[in-house]
């Protein structure tokens, strides 16, 4: 073995500089950062992004271009097999086999890692009770239901206790019970000790299970934190308003001291304020009054993890296209809270 | 880590055995091509001999027999590849990135799909064999036990390094490919020159020479070569033409198709080196 690096605030994946291009786009443009040993690390962006030719890299299924990358303390270009030994992949759509059965799944994965035999034996059972797939041996893959699928995958990721383990959006498609059942498995796995490299589409997902997030988007990287660094940095609270001027309303109201960003929407406008907004409100709802504004929908609430997205990447997930009635918009902004 | 391949070949015989429209299919269209083909083509040309003047003491062999050959060497080449088809369907369903994110060395890969394409055509060898022997065909007359065993394994090396050698150059294709179709167009414009310009159905001295060329230095012909000696003998007439084969020729033909695998071996080690699966 390589000299490695040990401890627990050691990075364990390293970017640095990271550029990749098909053709003449710039999918990757320049990306750094670390993942430390230990941490939940979620990379978040939209579609189109950089995530999956970032992930590929990592995972040594695309070669590098441009910087510095390496996992486990190895280079993804150099020692690539030895990379490949040290992490564990879910991939983000279904990879497995409809015609093999959950057990040989987890046998030829084992085998290729070149796992011995007996430890295979002890993994695929530990992990079938892990997953609750015990029942499912015999069954094959094309009569499991998706999210039976999906703990067969993350099952199969753990198979040769990887160092790091990289899940590609992991419970996409799943339903609201298994997600959570799903997360509890990722923190488990987390606490014994393996290094989760997260993308997911969910931001409750990501605020629920990372220790630090990265937004890309544009194939650069955006911003880094933690997630509640993330949310502090749109305020402490998130106002919310539809006036009968929103023009007026929002020159009147970036002045205040307390708004620190302003935001327009279609039929609205976003205050992101630095105090607590049950006292900010009524000073906006007076300023509002004495100009003769009157305001027809005022909404406060925390600053999610949407919230810090859609601010980020300017894409809102879930908003409608334009034109659509106001209504729909507001059902949206309270689904959000 | 040596024996990684057996891991892939494990897998792929699974695949083989689960998919069973698959195995029914591989496993009768061989022995269809011999009954219909072969008996229409036989009682044809037998037809046509049946005048022709023999030497005393000559092994005289008829069509089916002679062609019976060709049609092992036949099922073996389209078997062959077409078999790369398994890492196209990998690929496309994302199994691959499974295997190519492991570990494994990619060379093991290619030894594993292509030692389960060797199993697949040992498997239609035999049956062709035994089921060209129900309908007639001459296989090991005369032959005692232990030649006829040695006959076999004779048969089957010849048709196992041939085997090899199509399917790395299948799997070369298939991993550079993005379609099916590809893959299939590819292997139709392969199978045509490589089929007819050997001795498959009929000798091929008749050959214009540039085609003559061709067709001897054609690996199908050096396995038919070895298939016709181990399972009719090295003299014997058939259509009318003296073949006599000296263990010389074998041996040269057998380095011939080793030659041959090596060099697709090479070229599908350099394609996988090559591969994005992403």
């Amino acid at each position: 073995m390589s000299e490695q690096v040990h401890g627990n605030d050691q990075a364990i994946i390293s970017v640095e500089n990271l550029e990749h291009s098909y053709g003449e786009f710039k999918a990757v443009d320049g990306i750094s950062f670390t993942v430390k040993k230990g941490e939940i690390f979620s990379f978040l962006g939209p579609n189109g992004a950089g995530k999956s030719t970032v992930i590929n890299i990592l995972i040594t299924l695309l070669a590098k271009q441009k910087g510095n990358a390496s996992v486990a303390g190895y280079d993804v270009t150099n020692d690539a097999q030895k990379v490949r030994e040290s992490i564990g992949i879910v991939f983000q759509d279904i990879t497995l086999d409809r015609d093999m059965t959950v057990w040989e799944i987890l046998e030829f994965h084992g085998r290729l890692y070149n796992m011995p035999r007996e430890e295979r034996k002890k993994r695929i059972d530990e992990l079938l009770t892990l997953v609750q797939l015990d029942a499912k041996k015999d069954e094959r893959t094309k009569n499991l239901s998706g999210g039976m699928k999906r703990r067969l995958e993350i099952a199969r990721g753990l198979m040769t206790r990887p160092k790091v383990l990289f899940l590609d959006e992991p419970t996409i498609g799943l339903d609201p019970q298994t997600r959570m059942r799903m997360w509890e498995y990722i923190k488990g796995v987390n606490n014994e000790g393996t290094t989760i490299f997260l993308t997911t589409h969910y931001m409750d997902e990501a605020d629920q299970l990372s220790d630090r997030i990265s937004i890309i988007d544009q194939g650069k990287i955006i911003i880094s934190g933690t997630s509640w660094q993330l949310k502090n940095t749109l305020g402490r609270d998130i106002i919310y308003l539809e006036t009968s001027n929103n023009d007026a309303a929002v020159r009147l109201l970036q002045d205040l001291p307390s708004v620190h960003n302003v935001k327009t929407k279609t039929k609205g406008f976003v205050l992101m304020v630095t105090e607590d907004g049950t006292k900010v409100l009524p000073v906006i709802i007076d300023t509002l009054r004495n100009a003769g504004i009157d305001s027809t929908t005022i909404n406060l609430k925390k600053p999610s993890m949407d919230d810090v997205f859609v601010f980020y990447t300017g894409k809102d997930l879930r908003d409608e296209p334009a034109g659509k009635p106001v209504v729909i918009l507001k059902k949206t902004w309270r689904a959000m809270r | 880590m040596t024996l990684g391949f057996t891991t892939i070949y494990w897998r792929d015989m699974i695949r083989f055995v689960r998919f069973k429209t698959l195995l029914i299919s591989s496993l009768l269209q061989p022995a269809l091509w011999l009954a219909f083909f072969g008996i229409a083509m036989s009682s044809s040309f037998d037809k046509l001999m049946a005048g022709m003047p023999v030497p005393p003491g000559m092994h005289v062999v008829g069509y089916l027999t002679f062609m019976g050959a060709g049609i092992i060497a036949m099922t073996t080449l389209f078997t062959s590849l077409f078999g790369g088809i398994v890492i196209l369907f990998d690929k496309n369903w994302g199994l691959m990135r499974e295997i190519l994110a492991s570990p494994m060395n990619r060379n093991h890969i290619i030894f594993g799909i292509g030692l389960s394409g060797v199993t697949k055509s040992c498997i239609q060898a035999i049956i062709i064999m035994v089921f060209g022997i129900l309908i007639g065909a001459a296989f090991f007359a005369g032959f005692t036990p232990l030649e006829i065993i040695f006959g076999i394994i004779g048969i089957l090396a010849f048709v196992g390094i041939f085997a090899l050698g199509f399917l790395f150059l299948s799997a070369a294709i298939a991993i550079s490919m993005e379609s099916p179709e590809g893959l299939q167009g590819i292997t139709t414009l392969l199978t045509m020159p490589i089929f007819f310009a050997s001795n498959a159905l009929y000798p091929i001295d008749a050959f214009p020479e540039f085609l003559k060329i061709l067709s001897v230095y054609n690996p199908m012909t050096l396995l038919i070569t070895g298939i016709r000696y181990f399972a009719i003998g090295p003299d014997f007439i058939a259509l009318g033409k003296h073949y006599q084969y000296t263990q010389s020729d074998i041996l040269l033909s057998y380095l011939g198709l080793m030659v041959f695998a090596g060099l697709m071996f090479v070229l599908a080690w350099w394609r996988f080196k090559k591969a994005v699966v992403t």
